[in-house]
């Protein structure tokens, strides 16, 4: 049985998606292999070209890359952002990221819909990262967004599915993958998120402030697709029903 | 003989001002502090939360927190994780003048002392721009003494257009401008603007800021507020610690970013902590000299403030002290320093604002970073 992961026409393997920037550069590649990624994201403004310590020298090529868009604060900038990532070969897959609050750092839902709908016009593969918000993630999808990516808790908080129920209803209810972002601290968090159906989880600090980088990208990597084999098997009917072993209306007579 | 000196309130020609409440409420607030009041359960009940109200932070910044800076430091390395990873981002400042028509008792740029003066024309600080670029930097710090006649706007907005060329990030240090004047160095390519207040106090203020611009404590106050309202992205505060009572200038400038970033909810949020080192001989005399270790509680109390805030740590700290503050509370450091006009590529044209206790290059702040088992960052920022 294949269960891939489709992304804009695009099939993937793995459902982990990670978060790199955060760590030493060149224990990158033993990361992403360790986790078995096959998407990795980097902040654009990261990117040093032809400098010291550029991080698009260090991730293999085999991976596809999710360049982001942070450091925008509006629409406008998060175009010319992603526009500048396709310039220097990062790719047509973009993570719309706009942020205009420095403290939480929470995606302005409203200026990432617009920019959603210049960059999918523009041929992009858009993921934008969102306040998961049902109706906002309608209007991303008709905008032309290829995935979803709600925000399970503050960025960085580990904090795990704060925002469960409702994200839960946009796993019901949106047509496109929902890849659940930022906030994620264990393993465990990120099987949760799996087992309730979500179609991939993306991890960044919880990886990064491991004392041991490369075995905590392997446990996510083996939790998430745990997670998704419990979902697929049905999981979600024996955690959330009780289901005697004899009918409990069984001695009714007539 | 006495000097009749000018109303530090009163405006000069040429300052605009704007409407905020920001200064009041910063002062009513640090007027209200008592930090000899703060109990050790104060410390601890802080210590407990997520968030810190402002008694919290003033908690933190009292005698009652000394014995809790081990906590302190454990609690702030979580967050400075939280939020930075293990990125240390790297920069390095060029002083392209050091003209000064301010009176300020404390510093060496002071516009009565014998120094040598110079600026760099155009060639100059091109030279110098090359030759830090050469080292990999792609952020600068560029800085001026405050002297409109010799060191204009104009002529600091074509330094920051050189800048730009050559580095990914522009920052500048230089004399509070007006809003339109901010806008113009936001359209010649600087995006991060530094100002430090020195002292809160507008008592010591006075004392200390003689003559000059910059007697002018309001105008300076609101700098940071008029840099965002001319489009900058992130603004920095420091107080001069050791000026005035560090607890209560360290309480005030926490404050003032706080209610800054409530305002500007987008604005980026960074710190220094410049202190004026206590004499050697007079050691535990004065309760308000600031050794490394109230220092580093300083540094601390602003990381556990403002989770999401830089803060840098100055060459004017020795290598041990800078080395290990980064990644537990800094997250910014500067190498390969010159704190001379130029001095870079060219012999410096001009004498230095103060003494470096770090002069490690680029090359080996690099590696100690990585050493501490850190990423140095050299490149963070798009200009959009």
């Amino acid at each position: 049985m294949t269960d891939q992961l489709v992304i804009g026409g695009h099939p993937f393997n793995s459902r982990f998606i990670l978060g790199s920037g955060k760590f030493s550069l060149e224990i990158v590649k033993a990361v992403i292999e360790n986790g078995g990624a096959e998407i990795v994201t980097l902040a654009l403004r990261r990117a040093n070209l032809g400098g010291e310590e550029n991080i698009l020298d260090y991730i293999p090529l085999n991976v596809t890359l999710l360049p982001n868009t942070s450091g925008a604060r509006t629409a406008e900038e998060a175009v010319k952002i992603a526009r500048l990532a396709r310039e220097i070969n990062c790719g047509n897959f973009v993570k719309v990221e706009v942020i205009r609050d420095s403290k939480y750092l929470f995606p302005d839902n409203y200026e990432t819909i617009k920019a959603t709908e210049i960059l999918a016009k523009d041929g992009f593969v858009v993921l934008p990262y969102m306040y998961p918000d049902l109706n906002v993630a309608r209007d991303l999808v008709s905008a032309g967004a290829a995935a979803v990516m709600p925000l399970a808790a503050p960025i960085g908080s580990n904090k795990g599915l704060s925002t469960r129920d409702f994200i839960e209803i946009l796993v019901n209810e949106i047509a496109v993958p929902i890849i659940v972002d930022a906030g994620i601290g264990r393993p465990s968090q990120a099987c949760e998120a799996m087992e309730m159906g979500v179609d991939a989880v993306m991890c960044n600090t919880a990886v990064a402030t491991a004392k041991n980088i490369p075995l905590m990208a392997r446990a996510f990597g083996q939790a998430i697709e745990s997670g998704r084999n419990a979902y697929l098997a049905g999981l979600g009917r024996v955690l959330t029903e009780a289901e005697a072993s004899s009918p409990l209306t069984g001695f009714l007579e007539d | 003989m006495a000097v009749k000196r000018t109303d530090p309130m009163a405006y000069q020609p040429g300052m605009a001002m704007i409407a905020s409440d920001i200064r009041d409420k910063v002062l009513i607030n640090v007027d209200n502090y008592d930090y000899s009041k703060v109990s050790a359960r104060d410390v601890e009940e802080a210590l407990k939360k997520n968030h810190l109200s402002l008694e919290d932070y003033g908690a933190l910044l009292s005698p009652a927190a000394t014995p809790y800076l081990e906590e302190m430091a454990k609690k702030a390395i979580i967050e400075t994780r939280r939020y930075f990873g293990n990125s240390i981002g790297l920069f390095t400042p060029l002083y392209i003048a050091n003209y000064c028509e301010n009176n300020c008792v404390y510093c060496g740029f002071n516009c009565k002392n014998k120094i040598r003066r110079g600026k760099l024309s155009r060639a100059e600080m091109e030279s110098e721009l090359e030759a830090i670029a050469k080292t990999g930097l792609t952020e600068i710090l560029i800085l001026t003494g405050e002297s409109r006649h010799h060191s204009g706007v104009e002529y600091i907005g074509a330094a920051v257009k050189l800048a730009a060329e050559y580095f990914a990030t522009v920052g500048i240090e230089i004399y509070p401008l007006n809003a339109d004047e901010y806008a113009y160095l936001k359209k010649c390519g600087a995006d991060f603007v530094s100002v430090y207040q020195e002292t809160y106090n507008l008592d010591k203020y006075q004392q200390v800021h003689l003559s000059g611009p910059k007697r002018v404590f309001p105008y300076r106050f609101d700098a940071q507020e008029r840099a965002l309202m001319g489009g900058m992205r992130g603004v920095s505060f420091g107080a001069l610690l050791g000026l005035d009572d560090f607890r209560k200038d360290a309480f005030a400038t926490g404050l003032h970013a706080f209610f800054i970033q409530q305002k500007y909810p987008h604005a980026e949020i960074g710190f220094s902590t410049p202190r004026l080192r206590p004499f050697i001989n007079n050691a535990n005399n004065n309760p308000n000299d600031v050794h490394e270790q109230q220092l580093l509680q300083v540094m601390l109390a602003y990381r556990l403030l403002m989770p999401f805030a830089g803060i840098t740590i100055s060459t004017r700290e020795r290598a041990g002290f800078r080395d290990h503050v980064i990644g537990m509370v800094a997250t910014k450091i500067s190498a390969g320093v010159r704190v001379g006009v130029g001095g870079h590529e060219q012999e410096e044209k001009g004498d230095e604002q103060f003494e470096i206790s770090d002069p490690r290059s680029v090359t080996e702040v690099h590696q100690m970073i990585l050493n501490r088992g850190l990423q140095p960052v050299y490149r963070d920022y798009i200009r959009v």
